[in-house]
């Protein structure tokens, strides 16, 4: 029973992944006064992608073109270690939360090492700065991790999460709000949205994520796009397990809540998105160093 | 663990923070008016609702003038002198944010070496109210610009009366309404005294003042 529960959380997190990006898209235009794109539009992009054939330039080696997919399947490994809500991820062990991070880590690793094997001046801007804003990210992820991981006595992601029952709410809430808050924005720095990086984009010098991946066509870009909305479901369902305690031991009740804290989640960033600009390239180490010093803050709290 | 309490010393640390890494004079502001507001609602919340009467309306006036009259006085200097933003501050925003956690750390180490003597609402109290006095001493010394300094020096009053809050039944009223009278005054002179800075030198950057004489 448990382990079927499991599997159905996890391919629940497979399907529902892209739905995030058109709750984001459909939220930003009705701030704009649009229609905006059906809600199911990253599905139809992926599934139009995968069709395809792939495009390989002569200077690239297998490397391009096994990028994607090896970072496709780091991400795949990362969903099996996430929490759905108060239910434990298929697989916990102690110190999970730290094989999460390099997983997503090693699928960035390998988007990066594909797109300066294209020897494109463009891309390998792109790939240098993907790379230091992860770097001024990560700290700030793993030491709010940490926080909790000290708080709660426990170093797993899955009893973390669990232990996050609603009294922690009440005995710890500074804490919590200060680990939200971190998260929240390693949430939007990774996966490239705006105040870091705007993914509408295309043509700009100042993009990010999106120079990365110019050289990659067809089934290689597809599974890219799908890569970074399961990403950006999985970073979420972390945000919302430790900040949203749905616990209430009924089933579907659980479920329900907590895929409706993911689309208010996309309905927050969507308005974050359409309420700010996009900040300046100098400016976002700042920002990263903001959620570092939120989750420094937030240990020191534990440790008081 | 009071809770109520702990969230607002805790969004002080958080406004001190922003301080740090703000460059916009405007936004500082709002930033300090927020800052006082939240103050002024720190002794309600110790007392856990009984309070008396003349405590209510001193935690009124204190949010009226942190939260309103300040905050005016200084948004009309800052249209008349026309300085939108700090343009280089002596330290950079990145190392100021640095700074203030390496302050924060040291003032909740030192806030755990001086115990208050009786029991008080939160064992936050003492090291923010510390974090927020340091944090003001930095905004001074750190920044260019008048205004800024300004802001810096309420953070520090800022700090000084959240000490005494800590202390709230011990300290006379009468104390207080004087601190409180002395602050806003300082704040209404120095609001004319940027505007004449300003009109006379067309800057409000206070290191290039010491040439005054040549």
């Amino acid at each position: 029973m448990m382990t079927t529960l499991k599997l159905v959380h996890l391919v629940l997190a497979f399907v529902a992944a892209p739905l995030l990006l058109g709750i984001i898209n459909r939220t930003k235009a009705l701030f704009a006064g649009r229609r905006g794109q059906p809600l199911l539009q990253a599905y139809y992009d992926i599934w139009k992608l995968l069709r395809k054939g792939a495009v390989y330039s002569r200077s690239t080696s297998w490397l391009f073109a096994a990028g994607p997919w090896i970072g496709f399947a780091a991400v795949v490994a990362a969903a099996t270690l996430v929490p759905f809500g108060g239910a434990r991820a298929p697989i916990a062990f102690p110190g999970d939360f730290l094989v999460l991070i390099y997983l997503l880590g090693l699928s960035r690793f390998l988007l990066v090492l594909s797109a300066l094997d294209t020897g494109s001046s463009f891309e390998g801007m792109g790939a240098s700065r993907e790379v230091t804003f992860s770097a001024l990210s990560e700290p700030a992820l793993l030491i709010a991790l940490a926080a909790v991981a000290k708080y709660t006595g426990c170093m797993s992601l899955s009893d973390m999460v669990v232990a996050t029952v609603p009294h922690l709410w009440l005995c710890a809430g500074p804490i919590v709000v200060l680990v939200g808050l971190a998260l929240l924005i390693v949430f939007l720095s990774e996966n490239c949205r705006i105040p870091v990086d705007d993914p509408n984009t295309h043509l700009e010098l100042t993009m990010i994520h999106e120079v990365m991946v110019l050289d990659h066509s067809g089934p290689d870009f597809g599974i890219i796009l799908y890569s970074a909305a399961l990403k950006m479901w999985l970073l979420g369902q972390v945000l919302v397990g430790l900040v949203v305690p749905a616990h209430t031991g009924v089933l579907w009740v659980d479920t329900l809540a907590v895929l409706l804290s993911m689309a208010l989640l996309a309905v927050l960033v969507g308005i974050i998105e359409s309420s700010m600009a996009r900040v300046r390239l100098l400016h976002v180490p700042q920002l990263l160093v903001g959620a570092t010093t939120l989750s420094i803050l937030a240990v020191v709290l534990v440790l008081r | 663990m009071n809770n109520a309490a702990d969230i607002v010393l805790v969004f002080l640390v958080l406004t001190n923070l922003m301080l740090l890494g703000l460059s916009r004079l405007g936004a500082c502001i709002r930033t300090v008016a927020l800052q006082g507001i939240a103050l002024g609602l720190l002794p309600l919340l110790t007392k856990g609702g009984h309070m008396e009467l003349h405590g209510t309306a001193f935690a009124i006036a204190i949010i009226l003038l942190k939260g309103g009259v300040f905050p005016w006085m200084l948004m009309r200097t800052l249209r008349e002198v026309n300085a939108q933003r700090e343009i280089e501050p002596f330290i950079g925003y990145g190392k100021s944010l640095a700074v203030g956690t390496l302050i924060l750390v040291v003032c909740i180490w030192l806030g755990s070496r001086l115990p208050l003597p009786e029991p008080v609402m939160s064992s936050l109290i003492v090291p923010v109210a510390f974090f927020t006095i340091m944090s003001g001493l930095f905004l001074i010394v750190s920044r260019r610009k008048a205004l800024t300094q300004v802001l810096g020096y309420l953070v520090l009053e800022n700090g000084i009366y959240a000490f005494g809050v800590a202390l709230v039944d011990k300290q006379p009223l009468l104390v207080e309404l004087g601190i409180l009278l002395d602050i806003f005054v300082a704040i209404f002179v120095m609001g004319i005294a940027i505007f004449h800075i300003n009109r006379e030198f067309d800057h409000i950057d206070t290191d290039k003042l010491s040439g005054l004489r040549s």
